[in-house]
């Protein structure tokens, strides 16, 4: 494509997050300290950095602590440490205290809006040099003529929904790189695509994802309790569907409340987001946000499988970092701190093939031989077998989990597996409709009002970035069999179906989407492709 | 000739604005900030000029804390030479932003000015008028249409219920409105470029320029809920009530 | 102290508009003075004159006023303004054009589209496209202040006989011409300036079916808007809609037709002075925030107002 500019760097990150600025970061740091020329470049897709990310967050700080150990001088938003942790079993009428796991213990953890430590990450990386466009998207891996991956293009400007050119059109860039790390998060769009080109999963279990609901509340400054956790399993969930919530109380009167639902569910009537607004009922949880205001709102999916879903980090010309390779530790309900470190473990290894003898194409090798030797392999192989113990449901699966933690201390000499989420639901007609009640308008609410509060737009006229492989499939299965089961899980509303003229169709109305990769994910027929849309759209997450 | 394109970093028009708890002001804490809508086409008319051959140079200038400097490098990664800023963290209220453009206009020698017929933020609608008040210039205001046409420049109006064209004495400010021209994409390598364009930084002390605020916010709230009211038995009770009691048709 | 209001008028009668500013200027004074500069403008000064609670009209009549150019507007509201504590005009298109100008040549902040008046220095306003109400107070010793026509009922026309004082007009700045006006009175007005606007969701069901939305806004000159609902199923282009991510309106009418009223669309269009929502779902939230509500078929009850409205 002669039509396309291009740009050279030594190394290009994909996507502002976490563990793509933490390899910006340490990259830039070991370049200043060596002295060498290094260009860093990160791309971004949302309208800035940290509009698209969204997470609890109670953040450990080994990894912060070893990228920037002065983190407090530089004024890191870390204001809230955590004072107290609960762990609570709910029934429908009760909430029923439970000694904390010992992977949920706090100590020593900040409670922090993620979108706005990584701003604050963004500000440390451009202080040092790296160069962060934010507004565009990745939307292509370029591949050089021995197959190694040498760089990223982003999307076009300016197509119209139809792909022609409208009047402002522009082609995206083309940038080139030695390597190329992908740091998109949870079911990257060009990660995906790497996974299959160099068959990086092959040998490792699926990988499974759970949905993660949040909304941002400032609550009555009387039921503000800066820094305690809580979080709960039980009801809503029946006992057979892995999820539960999380509360936050942080910084002025803020609350960061949630749910999340694994995506291995098996009832296609259930919704993500009516679990989170009926969980909000429950006598023990309403209250606190009786009198406040709802400030934000969005969603996520999160990587689930851990130690056994790892894929090969490493490909001809670049790797994976992060939630985009799966490095959440899901007991502990955390995932900066392993997805910073190997950002950090990631960029000592590039830094180390850049300086010797550049022989193409390229690969990091080092890169997951450093990161086996590091506390990231340790800590996500201990906790390996909690997870997928879930598929007994929740009772079993607690039992084992005692035992599995506390008697074999995560050595247990086997490893439970994981089977793909999109199987695991059946279908409608062997399961019970779930009766969700009306939102009340001042704790509970609907989508659309909750979509709203996402500040998520999209340029209208663009082609639709919600792919679907067969356009026939949606209303011939998914509305026949699986009851449109899009409609309940996606959380934005984006999949309708309406009759229209005596005929079932369904409406894509891509202009919601905020990102969250569910219906990538869990699609029966794997028949819907997120592909990004134009640079900028999505969400805009105030301190989510 | 030079123009000269004023631009404002205001919340982002995706976002929703919300008033703080105790009402003193808006929330804007880590809040998504852009350059004003209005003024993105403002910038965008100016390099459209510029490309037609009528103008030589686009300085951008912004007014307010050290950030505008983003808001100035994404008009100049746009295509505007270079910028100014006049960094203040105090609030700066239309007529203070007029004197300072003012100020800059002696230094500068523009044909002249554009900017956006009104901030999202403060929805005022007021500098361009203010500053052409100041300036003693024309002002063609509203502009959905720009032709240039010897000493003068004809432009198109929106106005209420239609368009309106009328012709002002060159040096002239335009302020411009939504249907003008729709903003280019910023281009990834101009982003770069722009990093390095030249960038001039005043005090409003150093223009002698006095902003302190005329008006005081009082108060911040959301605006009362609407509520419902009557249900209609048919069309002939909605049209009589439609005409004589609601009297809006 | 007298408060002055500037007229909007085409010369012969007076533009509806400057009957809310009056309306507003009621709440600061009892003496009211309203300025009407115009070219042959004795219509207007007459149809000012009857207004109830104006006090006095002031006629400036020359050439140079005829088309309400800030340039030469202003100056003559400026040499009068010493002695009125407030200058109030409605915030169209003329008084959004003028009044900043009469403000920095006096040197005072400028109160833009006010929705009340709490005391003589204190206001409210929209700011944030109506997302948020500003209280603020002026300190200023003459207040310059656009009235939202929407926020206030007119005074009544007729019922006033104040006294019509000529004045001399000032000098014509010769800093710019009128050349022409196109207003688009036959076809339909823009969605942002129009008085009435009549918008269908996807309760109209298809591109076809908008002809009975467009014929009811044709009955009543109104605008025709959408929902997103009816843009995304691809009935009318995406400039008609009217929503948060389209345009914010404020219109004097505003009929719902077939709009269930998401909170996208209630973002747009919650500031018009009068909502109307015609749909066959009475839960539908739109009646939530409509003034009147007729639950019905849509494609029975907008031909019927069509007929209604020839009564």
């Amino acid at each position: 494509m002669p039509e396309r500019e291009s740009m050279d760097f030594d190394v290009v990150i994909v996507g502002g997050g976490p563990s793509g600025l933490a390899t910006a970061i340490r990259l830039r740091q070991i370049a200043i300290d060596r002295d060498v020329e290094l260009t860093v470049c990160v791309l971004e897709k949302g309208s800035e950095v940290g509009a698209h990310i969204l997470s609890g967050a109670v953040v450990e700080t080994r990894a912060l602590d070893e990228l920037l150990p002065n983190w407090e001088g530089l004024g890191a938003p870390l204001n809230t440490p955590v004072r107290k942790d609960r762990f609570v079993f709910l029934t429908e009428r009760r909430a029923i205290p439970f000694i904390t796991p010992p992977q949920m213990h706090n100590q020593g953890n900040y409670i922090v809006s993620l979108g706005n430590l990584c701003r604050w990450l963004c500000e440390q990386a451009e202080a040092l040099g790296v160069e962060v466009y934010a507004g565009f998207a990745a939307s292509e891996v370029l591949y050089d003529d021995m197959g190694a991956v040498r760089g990223v293009a982003t999307g076009d400007m300016g197509r119209k929904k139809d792909g022609s050119k409208g009047p402002n059109f522009e082609f995206g860039m083309e940038l080139h790189a030695t390597q190329t790390v992908f740091a998109e998060g949870c079911r990257g769009s060009l990660t995906k695509q790497l996974f299959e080109r160099y068959d990086l999963r092959s040998g490792v279990d699926p990988q499974v994802y759970g949905i993660g609901i949040k909304e941002l509340w400032e609550v009555d400054p009387a039921k503000h309790h800066p820094g305690l956790v809580t979080h709960t399993v039980g009801w809503p969930m029946d006992l057979k569907t892995y999820g539960g919530s999380f509360q936050y109380h942080f910084d002025e009167n803020l609350v960061s409340i949630g749910f999340v639902v694994g995506l291995d569910y098996s009832n296609p009537y259930l919704s993500p987001f009516e679990e989170l607004q009926r969980f909000k009922t429950h006598p023990a949880i309403r209250d606190t946000f009786v009198g406040g205001t709802r400030i934000s709102y969005g969603a996520r999916a999160i990587s689930a499988g851990g130690f056994q879903s790892i894929p090969k980090l490493t490909f001809p010309g670049g790797l994976i970092v992060g939630d985009a390779a799966g490095f959440l530790n899901v007991p502990k309900i955390k995932g900066t701190h392993t997805g910073m470190k190997s950002g950090i473990t990631a960029a000592e290894a590039i830094f180390g093939v850049l300086q010797g003898e550049i022989s193409n194409p390229v690969e990091a090798n080092e890169y997951p031989e450093r990161l086996k030797q590091s506390w990231v392999w340790e800590e996500l192989y201990r906790e390996r077998n909690i997870k997928p113990s879930f598929h007994w449901g929740l009772i079993p699966a607690m039992i084992y989990s005692g035992i599995d933690k506390i008697l074999l201390r995560g050595k247990a000499p086997w490893t439970l597996h994981h089977r793909p989420d999109h199987l695991c639901v059946r279908p409608a007609a062997n399961c019970k409709p779930i009766e969700y009640p009306k939102p009340d308008g001042l704790v509970t609410f609907d989508k659309l009002s909750s979509v709203f509060l996402s500040n998520t737009n999209h340029e209208e006229d663009q082609p639709c970035h919600l792919t679907l492989k067969d356009e026939a499939l949606p209303v011939a299965l998914n509305f026949k069999k699986y009851a449109g089961l899009e409609q309940q899980y996606c959380p934005a509303g984006v999949y309708e179906y309406v009759e229209a003229e005596g005929k079932m169709g369904l409406q894509i109305n891509a202009q919601n989407c905020v990102h969250c990769k569910t219906c990538d994910i869990k699609d029966p027929s794997q028949n819907i492709t997120w592909v990004t849309p134009e640079g900028s759209g999505g969400p805009n997450y105030p301190n989510m | 000739m030079k123009i000269l394109v004023a631009v404002k970093r205001a919340i982002d028009y995706n976002v929703k604005a919300r008033p703080k708890s105790d009402g003193s002001g808006v929330e804007l804490a880590n809040v998504k900030m852009s350059m004003n809508p209005f003024d993105e086409i403002a910038v965008e008319e100016a390099i459209r000029i510029q490309e037609a051959g009528i103008a030589a140079e686009i300085v951008a200038v912004s007014v307010g804390p050290k950030q505008c400097q983003e808001t100035l490098r994404t008009a100049m990664a746009m295509g505007a030479d270079r910028g100014i800023l006049v960094e203040t963290d105090e609030e700066v209220q239309p007529l203070a932003v007029a004197k300072i453009l003012k100020a800059l206009v002696e230094k500068e020698a523009p044909g002249i000015i554009l900017l956006g017929k009104q901030a999202i933020d403060d929805d005022s609608n007021q500098t361009g008028q203010m500053l052409a008040a100041l300036l003693k210039w024309g002002q063609a205001t509203f502009a959905c249409g720009v032709e240039f046409a010897g000493e003068e420049l004809k432009v198109n109006r929106e106005v209420d219920g239609g368009t309106q064209s009328i012709s002002v004495k060159l040096p002239a400010i335009i302020t411009v409105d939504l249907r003008l021209n729709e903003p280019r994409y910023v281009k990834l390598p101009n982003i770069m470029k722009a990093k390095k364009k030249q960038l001039d930084i005043f005090s409003p002390a150093e223009l002698e320029v006095d902003i302190t605020p005329r008006l005081k916010l009082i108060k911040a709230e959301e605006p009362p809920v609407r509520v419902g009211g009557v249900t209609v038995a048919d069309v002939d009770e909605l049209v009589d009530k439609l005409r004589n009691e609601a009297k809006v048709i | 102290m007298a408060v002055l209001v500037l007229a909007e008028h085409d010369n012969d009668s007076l533009n509806p508009a400057t009957l809310t500013a009056i309306s507003a200027a009621t709440q600061l004074s009892n003496t009211i003075e309203v300025l009407v500069a115009g070219s042959d403008c004795a219509g207007a000064a007459a149809a000012t004159a009857a207004v109830t609670g104006v006090s006095k009209v002031i006629v400036a009549d020359a050439a140079h006023y005829g088309n309400a150019l800030a340039e030469n507007v202003a100056p003559l509201v400026v040499e009068l303004s010493s002695s009125y504590s407030h200058v109030l005009a409605a915030s169209t298109t003329d008084g959004k054009n003028i009044m900043p100008r009469v403000a920095a040549l006096l040197d005072v902040a400028q109160i833009s589209d006010i929705v009340a008046v709490d005391s003589e220095s204190i206001f409210k306003r929209p700011i944030y496209a109506g997302n948020i109400i500003a209280t603020v107070e002026s300190s200023d010793r003459i207040k310059v202040i656009t009235v939202r026509t929407t926020a206030f009922d007119p005074v009544s026309s007729e019922g006033g006989s104040a006294a019509i004082e000529n004045i001399d007009a000032g000098a014509d700045m010769g800093l710019s011409r009128y050349l022409a006006q196109d207003l688009t009175k036959s076809d339909r007005p823009e969605l942002a300036a129009a008085d009435i606007i009549v918008s269908g969701g996807r309760g109209v069901g298809s591109s076809e079916n908008f002809a009975i939305i467009e014929e009811l806004a044709d009955k009543l000159g109104a605008a025709v808007g959408a929902s997103r609902a009816a843009v995304d199923a691809g009935y009318v282009p995406n400039d008609y809609q009217v929503g948060q991510t389209g345009k914010v309106v404020a219109p004097g009418l505003y009929i719902a037709i077939g709009i269930s009223g998401a909170i996208q669309h209630l973002a747009g269009m919650k500031d018009s002075k009068v909502i109307v929502a015609i749909n066959k779902d009475e839960e539908a939230p739109i009646f939530g925030v409509a003034d009147y509500g007729l639950v019905g078929d849509l494609f029975k009850e907008v031909p019927n107002m069509v007929a209604a409205l020839d009564k």
